[in-house]
């Protein structure tokens, strides 16, 4: 009986999502221009400081500026090359780690305990050993966002190599698989939707610091501008270069889900969005 | 024995590793890295006194006003906008777009509009760490059970009685979730948020020590960010095991079953 409800939940929910997108759609379209035409009105009509809050107009012309600028692109260019960089360590050693660490109970065992004391120490923690170490160059942001990114991925990877399902694992070895086979064919596909989140959520993680290193530390990338637009007194230019790494934040968001579900096309829970 | 086991696991790693850092740091001492005792030393020195009432105890109550508000305001608007359609669907590219931006980038702006104030360092902790509690709300409320809903509807159960004891439990997995997701951003900030323009707080100090080359007294702080972020990891699991205990138990027998 419940199974059933669920079902017709289920259908329900797939129905109104399909029939409801282009309107969805339509009203988050309203939703941004009346945000910005509120804006704008607030500022104009002085119902705010204007020195403050430049209006919608104002910072989208210097938005459009930039991206004409071509100084503009190539600190873009930093801010993403020392995310993917540091991403790319973080994800690469910890899917190696997580494998190793999830495959074996012993081993899991006995990490349990470190993993859990140092996953929480907040990765600006590290800032003064990074500018010590690294002064202002781009190691010192790969440092915070590799530290922060790393706990992301090995937690879920764990997970996933962990959840294997014992009764394919004993099949796997019945058939006489290697350990290696069975790393390939058994405990890859069970974690590769896990290792998935824990990139998506890394991906996230990793820009929050790869912004900050740069805001704090000084290397050079978006967020050093910014900083150096309040030195300035440039607000416009702040509003602008913020709405530009929120714009990134949001295209990265957008990417790693992409991908997700082309890596994960035939996993089922892909499969069934895709038939809803 | 099995108690015996336990400890073993517990600390058989973390004893090696204190082990071979101290052998390190004795074999061959740097300048950068203190041995564990000058540490643990320095780390009661440096913040068991003074700075324990001028930088500590501030810092922790931004934090906490900071984490508390973000969790009022993002279930509150969570709920209101989760609860009705065209709302969501209004604001939900907005709230993507709002969360998609990287916290710290708003501290540079608030220092302006609103100077250097722990007012401005709480809001920048809400600002920031408001997102995920607020999105994971709106979801949660949205996967709520239908038939459920028109039950607790047909059964006339008010709006109040329905949020109550319908749609807050419904949501409460998602909603921590959330919380979870947010506390780390929360602690990233109370940092952030005092490292210009200030003369107190954690963050403040820490980096004073660094830039004072006081290497022992700046991996203490380190340490005890470690140990704050280690406390709130431990306080949360507890609150979400209180809260979801129901959730939990029944996880556990639909697995059974």
């Amino acid at each position: 009986m419940t199974a059933l409800l669920n079902t017709v939940s289920e259908v329900r929910r797939l129905r109104r999502r399909t029939s409801s997108s282009p309107q969805a759609a339509l009203l988050g379209a309203a939703g941004v221009v009346g945000f910005l035409v509120l804006w704008e009105l607030v500022s104009r009509l002085g119902l705010v400081d204007s020195r403050f809050v430049p209006p919608a107009s104002d910072v989208l012309v210097r938005f459009g500026q930039y991206v004409v600028d071509r100084a503009f692109w190539r600190d873009v260019g930093d801010t993403m090359l020392s995310w993917s960089l540091g991403l790319l360590i973080a994800v690469v050693a910890a899917t190696v780690l997580g494998f190793l660490i999830g495959s074996s109970r012993f081993l899991e065992r006995l990490t349990h305990s470190t993993i859990e004391f140092l996953r929480p120490v907040p990765s600006v923690a590290l800032i003064p050993l990074a500018v010590l170490l690294f002064g202002v160059k781009i190691q010192a942001g790969l440092l915070l966002i590799v530290y922060a990114a790393f706990w992301q991925v090995l937690l879920q990877v764990i997970y996933g190599a962990k959840d294997v399902d014992p009764v394919a694992d004993a099949t796997a070895r019945s058939y006489g698989l290697s350990r290696f086979q069975r790393i390939r064919y058994v405990m890859w596909p069970t974690a590769l939707p896990y290792l998935m989140t824990g990139i998506r959520l890394a991906a996230a993680v990793a820009l929050i610091l790869a912004i900050t290193a740069e805001l704090i530390i000084g290397t050079p990338g978006l967020g050093k501008q910014i900083a150096e637009t309040r030195e300035g007194g440039a607000i416009t230019s702040m509003y602008a270069l913020i709405l530009a790494t929120g714009l990134i934040g949001v295209a990265i968001n957008l990417v790693v889900r992409f991908f997700e579900r082309r890596t994960l096309r035939w996993h089922t829970s892909v499969r069934m969005e895709v038939a809803g | 024995m099995k108690f015996l086991k336990a400890a073993f696991f517990l600390l058989a790693l973390p004893v090696v590793l204190v082990l071979l850092w101290w052998v390190s740091t004795m074999v061959n001492p740097t300048f950068f890295v203190p041995s564990p005792g000058e540490l643990v030393g320095t780390f009661f020195d440096t913040w068991f006194g003074e700075r324990f009432t001028n930088d500590l105890l501030p810092s922790l109550g931004r934090l906490s006003l900071g984490i508390i508000g973000s969790v009022v305001v993002g279930v509150g608007l969570g709920l209101l906008i989760g609860s009705f359609r065209p709302l969501r669907q209004l604001l939900e590219p907005l709230l993507e777009f709002f969360r998609a931006i990287p916290p710290p980038v708003l501290l540079p702006l608030l220092m302006i509009v609103m100077g250097v104030n722990w007012r401005m360092q709480v809001f920048v902790i809400i600002f920031g760490s408001l997102w995920p509690v607020l999105l994971n709300t709106v979801e949660g409320v949205r996967a709520t059970d239908e038939v459920q809903r028109d039950t607790a509807r047909s059964y006339g159960l008010g709006r109040m009685a329905r949020l109550r004891y319908l749609i807050l439990p419904a949501a409460a997995p998602q909603i921590l979730t959330g919380v979870r997701q947010s506390l780390s951003i929360a602690l990233i900030l109370m940092v952030i948020s005092e490292l210009f323009y200030t003369s107190s707080g954690l963050g403040f100090t820490i980096v004073q020590f660094q830039r004072n080359f006081a290497i022992p007294e700046m991996w203490s702080g380190i340490l005890l960010l470690g140990l704050i972020g280690l406390a709130l990891a431990v306080l949360f699991r507890y609150v979400e095991r209180y809260i979801l205990r129901w959730y939990h138990g029944l996880r556990e027998v639909q697995r059974e079953s």
